[in-house]
């Protein structure tokens, strides 16, 4: 009654009961642009909460305890005084690319969220070419880095952006290929049609080892394409200081730091959506009971919960792993997780052919 | 600088790696020459942090400036007062007492120890791991915990004095050092098993960052660094001093050469180290604590030479005296100085990451080398 596609669904007609079709059409272009900014802000905060317990948790300690109950608001006390800085462009610096670089990169992550389903029928954009959208847009932000490596007039950001860019291009294939092995499985590039395909059980479920092997591979490409540890060479802390973002100050800072979280979160959701049935809840066989209290579960929640385990998972490698160098980084892409993506999805395309999955 | 840029090749970037930066802990100035990621030079500019111990030591009377050592090699300043106060009873002739001696030992090790934890964290935080800073900060804090209680300090303890200790032990002490090796014994094997066992953080550290025995004698290289290129340099083991030579322990030699050989000489020390505080902790002999001494120490004219075994390699103390209340000249020779030295030689060719994960295999203390 109260899900989300309803909401939607109710508004729509509102709207359209109430205004001509031109207006109609306009507010809801406002309305979900205010919700995709509302929630880049609740996502970042949440995510970056989220992010500092794991890592306390981890770590032995406690995390943030004091702002708010649980240290909840501690990312919005930090934002606040992202805001009040004063955001410095350096003078060597090249004034146009520095102050656009941050809105490259954000701009680029909140275009990825379009295709993305976020419950039973609620999606903003349903393309007909969805998996295709999200490889090719997700890949402007390394454009965003290197302006901003370049532009910055650092040395150590133009290492940093150097590493990005080479490390971005490289894993983006991996990703690819792991994304086409689902697209063949399921037969459609449309995100709602490879959701609607997991019906019956999810891909990681239903494919074999094959497509548990294609999982992997996402995950770490997917780890590398976001820069985060064991693959946070553009960052580096102990190398280059902060690598790319090394120069920048205040909010435009701080739309570095959402961005890397928004595209986290996307690219797990994604990673859900294809290996993990997006909103599908989980079903196991003819187990009617079961299947009934599965199916009493929202289907937002469904997709949330799938994406917040993957983010976990994301989150667990960095504060586990050393990091890895930038020839071993490369290396590990085009020696090894190439090739294997690639038999991969010669072993998923002939079992799709003959439909030896589930 | 300028120059320094002028005679550079076309297309190298010089790169500046501190005085403020994360990887150097510390303020450690290195000018970088980059071919890309590629290290072509790396040299060492020193002086940022330069505040003249040695002539403060020279203004300040034997007894008094065995405390400012402390604040050279902070990580193992109980040792650095160890050696200073060696020297100065070489000179006065003062016997000291066995149970000072073992509990001289006993503390030396619990400071070798605690370094190495605090560089077991560094090193993994070089390589990108955080977490395991933490872990090692929960162990060495009770190494610290029971400093404190000794004698009221955590970190530059001056415990030392010509003669003997400052004060006795405390009456827990042996309890709680024994809680410790139980602790340590347990932790120790996480460690292994969290960062030792990971295949990123040993292609990491493996083939990188050769220094070759000839290349580690020549350069100076001294304790662990040195070790870790099979050179036996163990000044506990060379020169015993206090009872190293009643305690058994094996001097730990790698052979690898490399960043990783290194790495497993400290790892394996800190077992010695273990070793040897179980051996001493039941045995402490009675007696006094310090020797009966003279209120204002005068060497005899001439030139006194110590040399100790620190976490980072071999402490020398050189007091040059004319009879007077204060020494004529004192220099130190301190192990960090020289294993800086073969920086350059064991980077060239590798990569800028590289390059701090082998500022942590050399375990630079920048106060140590920049005295």
């Amino acid at each position: 009654m109260w899900s989300l596609s309803n909401i939607a669904g109710i508004t729509q007609t509102w709207l359209n009961a109430t205004f001509n079709p031109t207006i109609a059409l306009w507010s809801e272009f406002v309305i979900v642009g205010v919700l995709v900014i509302a929630l880049f802000a609740v996502l970042g905060l949440g995510l970056v909460y989220m992010e500092r317990k794991v890592a306390a948790h981890i770590q032995i300690r406690l995390g943030p305890n004091r702002v708010g109950p649980m240290g909840i608001f501690q990312t919005t006390a930090d934002t606040v005084k992202l805001i009040m800085k004063e955001g410095l462009t350096p003078d060597g610096s090249d004034h146009f690319l520095f102050n656009l670089a941050p809105f490259v990169v954000m701009i680029a992550a909140m275009l990825v969220l379009a295709p993305i389903a976020f419950a039973k029928n609620f999606q903003i954009w349903d393309i007909n070419i969805g998996v295709l959208y999200v490889s090719a847009v997700s890949s402007i932000s390394v454009i965003g880095i290197l302006m901003a490596g370049w532009a910055s007039n650092n040395k150590y950001s133009l290492l940093g952006a150097m590493r990005s860019g080479a490390q971005i291009v490289s894993y983006e294939l991996s990703v690819g290929l792991s994304i086409i092995s689902i697209v063949v499985l399921s037969g459609s590039l449309q995100l709602s049609d490879i959701i609607a395909s997991q019906q019956d059980g999810w891909w990681i479920f239903k494919g074999h080892i094959p497509v548990i092997i294609a999982f992997v591979i996402f995950i770490i490409a997917v780890t590398a394409e976001t820069n985060r540890a064991p693959f946070d060479l553009a960052e580096a802390e102990s190398e280059l200081t902060a690598g790319f973002h090394t120069e920048y100050s205040g909010m435009k800072f701080a739309l570095f730091f959402l961005a890397e979280y928004i595209n986290i979160f996307i690219v797990c959701a994604i990673g859900a959506t294809l290996f993990f049935g997006g909103w599908m809840p989980l079903h196991i066989g003819n187990w009617q009971g079961f299947n009934q209290v599965m199916d009493y579960i929202p289907s937002s929640v469904w997709f949330i919960s799938k994406t917040l385990f993957l983010i976990f998972l994301i989150m667990w490698f960095r504060w586990t792993f050393p990091r890895l160098r930038i020839d071993q980084l490369l290396n590990l892409e085009w020696k090894y997780l190439l090739p294997i993506s690639m038999v991969n999805l010669l072993l998923i395309t002939v079992m799709a052919i003959m439909k030896w999955h589930f | 600088m300028i120059e320094e840029i002028a005679r550079t090749e076309q297309g190298d970037m010089v790169i500046n790696l501190g005085p403020q930066h994360p990887a150097t802990h510390g303020v450690l100035h290195l000018v970088i020459t980059l071919n890309g990621e590629t290290i072509k030079k790396v040299e060492p500019h020193l002086g940022y942090i330069h505040r003249s111990i040695e002539k403060m030591c020279e203004c300040l009377s034997y007894r008094q400036f065995i405390y400012v050592t402390s604040r050279m090699d902070y990580l193992s300043s109980h040792i650095n007062n160890h050696g200073s106060a060696l020297c100065v009873e070489k000179g006065m002739q003062i016997e000291v007492p066995s149970r000072a001696k073992v509990i001289r030992v006993i503390m030396d090790e619990l400071t070798r120890i605690a370094s190495h934890e605090l560089w077991w964290g560094a090193m993994a935080m070089d390589t990108g791991a955080f977490t395991p800073f933490f872990y090692a900060f929960r162990e060495r804090e009770t190494i610290t915990d029971i400093m404190e209680e000794t004698c009221g300090a955590r970190l530059t303890m001056n415990y030392i004095v010509p003669g003997g200790v400052m004060a006795d032990l405390h009456p827990d002490f042996q309890k709680k050092v024994k809680e410790f090796i139980k602790l340590f014994r347990a932790k120790t094997d996480e460690y292994n098993e969290l960062v030792t066992g990971n295949v990123i953080f040993q292609n990491r550290m493996k083939g990188v960052g050769v220094l070759s025995k000839e290349d580690a004698i020549s350069y100076g290289c001294t304790g662990p660094s040195a070790r870790g290129s099979g050179v036996s340099c163990d000044i506990r083991k060379l020169y015993p001093y206090e009872v190293y030579d009643q305690v058994k322990f094996e001097e730990v030699i790698e052979n690898g050469c490399d960043s990783f050989a290194r790495y497993l000489v400290r790892i394996r020390e800190m077992y010695q180290s273990i070793g040897i505080i179980e051996q001493l902790i039941d045995n402490i002999p009675e007696g006094d604590f310090q020797a009966k001494t003279k209120a204002v120490l005068k060497l005899p004219k001439g030139e006194f030479y110590s040399r100790v075994e620190t976490a980072r390699g071999e402490l020398g103390v050189y007091i040059v005296s004319e009879g007077a209340t204060t020494p004529y000249r004192i220099k130190f020779r301190s192990p960090g100085f020289s294993n800086l030295s073969a920086l350059d030689h064991m980077a060239r060719g590798s990569k800028i990451g590289d390059l701090v994960a082998m500022m942590g295999t050399l375990d630079l203390v920048i106060p140590d080398i920049d005295r």
